[in-house]
C-alpha cells in the first residue's frame, strides 16, 4: 500500500487554477468530477421534466400544461436521463476508476477525453434549446418514429444534431476506455485479474462503438426525409417506416445494455466489499456480462412486435430474448451467492446495491413477459411498459450509481459522508420508488396508454398513488444533493481503504488520490490484485 | 522512438478539444438555423466550419510537434493504434445502417409493396398499380415521387473507379514499403500518386452525379433508389475526400521529412483509413451498381 502511495507523490504536475483547470483538464480524475456534476445536474434537469408530467397525471383531465408541452416533456426527459445521466454518470465512474483500478497514470488518450466530456454541454444546449423555437421541443417521443417525428417543427434539425453531437462524444470516450484496458494495465493486471467494474466498462464500450453509428445513420434519415427528399420511411416512395424502427432499435435494445452493464459492475464491486467475501463466481460473471452483450444485437425487433412483422421474426426474437434470461440469472444468482454466508453490513451502498439486486430483477422479470410476444399484444405502449423500464433504469442503474457514488465518494473526497443521512437517504428512495413505479405496473395491464397527458377515470386512484410517489422521490434526491455537497465541504476524515473489506487497486491509494496516480505502474500479483 | 521504458506521455491541459466543441456547436446550429431558413445560418456555419478547420490544424500540429520531438514511446503508440482501430469500426458500423437499409428495401418493403409474403392487402389499399422490380424506376405513388430514365450502369465509370480506388491501395502500400526501406523519394512519389488517384475519384464520382441528375433524371429524391444509391455513395465520396485530404497531409509530411522507418503511425492511421473506403466501395459496387 504505502509503496503505491509513494508513487503517487511522486510526480506533481501543476495545472492551472479556476476555471481553466476544469476547461483545459487532461485529467481522468478532473474529467471524472466533470462527468460527475454533469449528471447530476442533468439529473435534476430530466427530474424536473418528470415532475411536470407526474403533476399533470395527478388527476385526470389537463390540469397544467398543454398537450404538445405534455409530450415534449416525455421525449426530453427520457433523452436527458439517458444521454445526460446515465451515460454521463457511468462515464465519470469509468474516469475515475478505471486507470485506478488497472494501475494506469491517466486514460490512454487524455485530450480526447477532455473532448469527450466538454460535448456534453454544448450538445445539451442544442437540445434543450428546442424548447424555445417555433412549434416547441421535440414530442415524438425518444425512439423519434416517423412518420410523427417527422412532422417536429423548427426544433427537427436541433434534436438531430444533439444525437450525432452526443454520439461522437460516446464513441471517443468508448475508444478511449478500450484502448486504455487493453493498453494501460499494470504488469500482472491480466484480463482475468480486471475488477469486474472494468469489464462491464470494456463490454459495454464495444457495444457503443457498434451501436452508435448506427442510431447517427437512423437520425440521418430522418433529416434527409425531412428536408431533402428521400424516401427511407416513406412507402410512396418505396421506403417504408418500420426500417426506421428495425435501425433505432438495433441500437436502441444494445443502448439498454450499455446502460445497465457498468451498474453491474458497480453492485459487483460493492456486494463483496460488505460481505467481507470475493465475489462469487467472478469468472462466470465476465463471460455472463460477454453473452448479455453478444446477444443484445439479436433481440432489437422485440419493441416492435406489434407493428407487423412475419411470424418467425415474431418467434426468433422472442426466443432471442428469453435467452437472455439465462446470463442475466447466472449474474443475480452470483450476487445473492456472494452475500450468502457473507459477513454482511448496512452501509448506504450496501443498500443500495441490495435494494438494486432486488428490483432490478423485478424490472427484469416485467421485461421477460414483454419478451412473450402474445403477451406483448396486450403490453404494448401501455404503462407496463413504463413500470418495466422504470424499474430496470431507475431502480436499476440509478440505485446502482447512487450506491457508487455513496462506495467511493470518501475515496475521492477525502471524506466521509454522512452516514444517518445517507441511510434516510436510501430509505425515502426505495420506498418511494416503489410507491411511483409499481402502480404503474397495475396501470398498464388495466390498458391505460403511455405518452398520454388524460386518461379515463378509472385509472385515477392508481395515478394518483404514483404521483404522490413521483413528488416523495424528487425530493428525496434534494437530500442526495446536500449529502454530496456536505461530504464535498467536509466530513469525517476517510482512511485509505475506507471501508475494511475493500479490495482493489484504488483502496492503495490515499484518500482522496494525488493529482496524477500510477505514474510509475505497480507490479500486480495474484495476492495483491484482489487485496 | 523513445526508449519503451520512458513514462506514458500524459500531455498538458490543452485548449484545443473546447475549441472544437465551439466550433462543432456553431456548425451545428448554423445548419438547424439555415433548414429553419433563418438567414444567419449559413454564416453561424461558416464561422464554425472555420474555428473546426483551426482546431485541426493546431490539435494535430500540436501531435505532430510532439511526435517528432520523439516523446511518445512503444505504449503511447499502441494507444493511437487502437484508437484508429476502434474508429474505424465506428465507421464500418455507420456504414451498415445505410446497407442495412438498402437490403431492407430492396428485399423486403419493395416487394410487400408489391403484395409479396402476406401484404397482399397492403398491395391492393395503397398502390395496386405499383409493380416492384429492382431497380425501382417507376414510385408506387407516382404522383409523390416521379420516375427517372436509368440507373448508373455498374460496368461503365463505376468499374473504372474500382479499378483506381484498388490501385490507390497498392500505391499506397509500396509507399509504405518505401517509407521501411527509408526511400523518401519513392515514398513521397507513390504517396504523390495515391492522392492523386484518390482525387481522380471524387472527381469522376462529382461527373457522375451531374450526369444522373441532368440526363438520367435520378435524383436523391427518385424513391429508394436514388435516396439509397446517393445516400450510399455520397457517404463514401465524403469519406474518400476526407481520406485524400489525410493523404494530401501524410504526403506534404513526408516531403518535409516527418517520419521514420520504425516510426510512422500518422501514415499507418491514413493507409488503414484508406483501405477501409477502399473496401466500403467494394461493398457499394458489388450491391449498389452491380447486383
Amino acid at each position: 500500500m504505502s509503496e503505491a502511495v509513494m508513487h503517487g507523490h511522486e510526480h506533481h504536475d501543476h495545472h492551472p487554477t479556476g476555471w481553466k483547470r476544469w476547461l483545459f483538464t487532461t485529467n481522468h480524475k478532473d474529467i471524472g468530477t466533470l462527468y460527475m456534476l454533469f449528471s447530476l445536474v442533468m439529473f435534476f434537469v430530466g427530474g424536473a421534466m418528470a415532475m411536470v408530467i407526474r403533476a399533470e397525471l395527478l388527476h385526470p383531465g389537463l390540469q397544467y400544461v398543454d398537450t404538445q408541452f405534455f409530450n415534449s416533456m416525455t421525449t426530453l426527459h427520457a433523452l436527458v436521463m439517458i444521454f445526460g445521466v446515465v451515460m454521463p454518470g457511468t462515464v465519470g465512474f469509468a474516469n475515475w476508476l478505471i486507470p485506478m483500478m488497472i494501475g494506469a497514470p491517466d486514460m490512454a488518450l487524455p485530450r480526447m477525453n477532455n473532448w469527450s466530456f466538454w460535448i456534453l454541454p454544448f450538445a445539451f444546449t442544442l437540445l434543450l434549446v428546442t424548447l424555445f423555437v417555433p412549434g416547441g421541443g421535440p414530442a415524438g417521443g425518444w425512439t423519434m418514429y416517423p412518420p410523427l417525428m417527422l412532422q417536429t417543427g423548427d426544433a427537427m434539425p436541433f434534436v438531430i444534431f444533439a444525437v450525432h453531437f452526443l454520439g461522437a462524444s460516446s464513441i471517443m470516450g468508448s475508444i478511449n476506455i478500450i484502448a486504455t484496458i487493453f493498453n494501460m494495465r499494470a504488469p500482472g493486471m491480466s484480463f482475468m485479474r480486471l475488477p469486474l467494474f472494468v469489464w462491464t466498462w470494456l463490454i459495454t464500450s464495444f457495444l457503443l462503438i457498434a451501436t452508435i453509428p448506427v442510431l447517427a445513420g437512423a437520425v440521418t434519415m430522418l433529416l434527409t426525409d425531412k428536408y431533402f427528399g428521400t424516401s427511407f420511411f416513406n412507402a410512396a416512395g418505396g421506403g417504408d417506416p418500420v426500417l426506421f424502427q428495425h435501425v433505432f432499435w438495433f441500437f436502441g435494445h444494445p443502448e439498454v445494455y450499455i446502460l445497465i452493464l457498468p451498474a453491474f459492475g458497480i453492485v459487483s464491486q460493492i456486494l463483496p466489499t460488505f460481505s467481507r467475501k470475493p465475489l462469487f463466481g467472478y469468472e462466470s460473471m465476465v463471460y455472463a456480462t460477454a453473452s448479455i452483450a453478444f446477444l443484445s444485437f439479436f433481440v432489437w425487433a422485440h419493441h416492435m412486435f406489434t407493428v407487423g412483422m412475419p411470424l418467425a421474426g415474431e418467434l426468433f426474437f422472442m426466443y432471442a430474448t428469453m435467452s437472455i434470461a439465462v446470463p442475466t440469472g447466472v449474474k443475480v444468482f452470483n450476487w445473492v451467492s456472494t452475500m450468502w454466508r457473507g459477513s454482511l453490513t448496512f452501509e448506504t451502498p450496501m443498500l443500495f446495491a441490495i435494494s438494486f439486486v432486488v428490483l432490478f430483477s423485478i424490472g427484469g422479470f416485467s421485461g421477460l413477459m414483454l419478451g412473450i410476444t402474445p403477451a406483448d399484444f396486450q403490453y404494448h405502449d401501455t404503462y407496463f411498459v413504463v413500470a418495466h423500464f422504470h424499474y430496470v433504469l431507475v431502480t436499476g442503474a440509478i440505485f446502482a450509481m447512487m450506491a457508487g457514488v455513496y462506495y467511493w465518494l470518501p475515496k475521492w473526497t477525502g471524506h466521509m459522508y454522512d452516514e444517518t443521512l445517507g441511510q434516510w437517504h436510501f430509505w425515502l428512495s426505495t420506498i418511494s420508488v416503489n410507491v411511483l413505479f409499481f402502480p404503474q405496473h397495475f396501470l398498464g395491464l388495466a390498458g391505460m396508454p403511455r405518452r398520454i397527458p388524460d386518461y379515463a377515470v378509472q385509472f385515477a386512484e392508481w395515478n394518483f398513488i404514483s404521483s404522490i410517489g413521483g413528488f416523495v422521490f424528487g425530493l428525496s434526491q434534494l437530500l442526495f444533493l446536500y449529502i454530496i455537497v456536505k461530504c464535498i465541504r467536509g466530513g469525517e476524515k476517510a482512511t485509505d481503504r475506507v471501508w475494511e473489506g475493500a479490495h482493489g487497486l484504488e483502496w492503495t491509494l490515499s484518500s482522496p488520490p494525488p493529482y496524477h496516480t500510477f505514474v510509475t505502474p505497480p507490479q500486480v500479483t495474484d495476492a495483491t490484485a484482489h487485496s | 522512438m523513445s526508449t519503451s521504458t520512458s513514462s506514458y506521455y500524459l500531455p498538458e491541459p490543452s485548449h484545443w478539444p473546447i475549441l472544437g466543441s465551439i466550433g462543432l456547436f456553431s456548425v451545428f446550429a448554423g445548419a438547424a438555423l439555415w433548414l429553419n431558413k433563418a438567414g444567419v445560418g449559413p454564416m453561424v456555419m461558416g464561422i464554425g466550419l472555420t474555428i473546426f478547420v483551426y482546431m485541426l490544424f493546431g490539435w494535430f500540429g500540436t501531435v505532430i510537434r510532439e511526435s517528432e520531438a520523439g516523446i511518445f514511446n512503444k505504449q503511447v503508440d499502441i494507444s493511437f493504434r487502437w484508437g484508429m482501430f476502434w474508429f474505424i469500426v465506428s465507421e464500418v458500423m455507420f456504414f451498415a445502417a445505410f446497407f442495412g437499409a438498402l437490403f431492407y428495401a430492396r428485399v423486403l418493403a419493395v416487394p410487400w409493396l408489391g403484395g409479396a409474403g402476406s401484404e397482399f392487402s397492403t398491395h391492393q389499399f395503397l398502390w395496386p398499380e405499383f409493380s416492384p422490380s429492382w431497380p425501382m424506376s417507376v414510385m408506387p405513388d407516382p404522383s409523390t415521387f416521379s420516375a427517372y430514365k436509368e440507373v448508373i450502369p455498374a460496368f461503365g465509370v463505376p468499374a473504372l473507379n474500382t479499378a483506381i480506388l484498388l490501385s490507390s491501395g497498392g500505391t499506397v502500400t509500396i509507399a509504405h514499403w518505401a517509407l521501411k526501406r527509408n526511400n523518401r523519394s519513392a515514398l513521397c512519389w507513390w504517396l504523390f500518386a495515391t492522392l492523386s488517384l484518390g482525387f481522380l475519384f471524387v472527381g469522376l464520382q462529382a461527373m457522375e452525379y451531374a450526369h444522373a441528375y441532368s440526363e438520367l433524371g435520378l435524383t436523391l429524391k427518385s424513391g429508394i433508389y436514388g435516396t439509397t444509391f446517393f445516400m450510399l455513395t455520397g457517404f463514401h465520396g465524403l469519406h474518400v475526400t476526407i481520406g485524400a485530404t489525410m493523404l494530401t497531409v501524410i504526403w506534404l509530411r513526408s516531403v518535409s521529412g516527418h517520419f521514420k522507418p520504425d516510426h510512422h503511425f500518422g501514415f499507418e492511421a491514413v493507409a488503414w483509413y484508406w483501405h477501409f473506403v477502399d473496401v466500403v466501395w467494394l461493398g457499394l459496387f458489388v450491391f449498389v451498381y452491380w447486383l
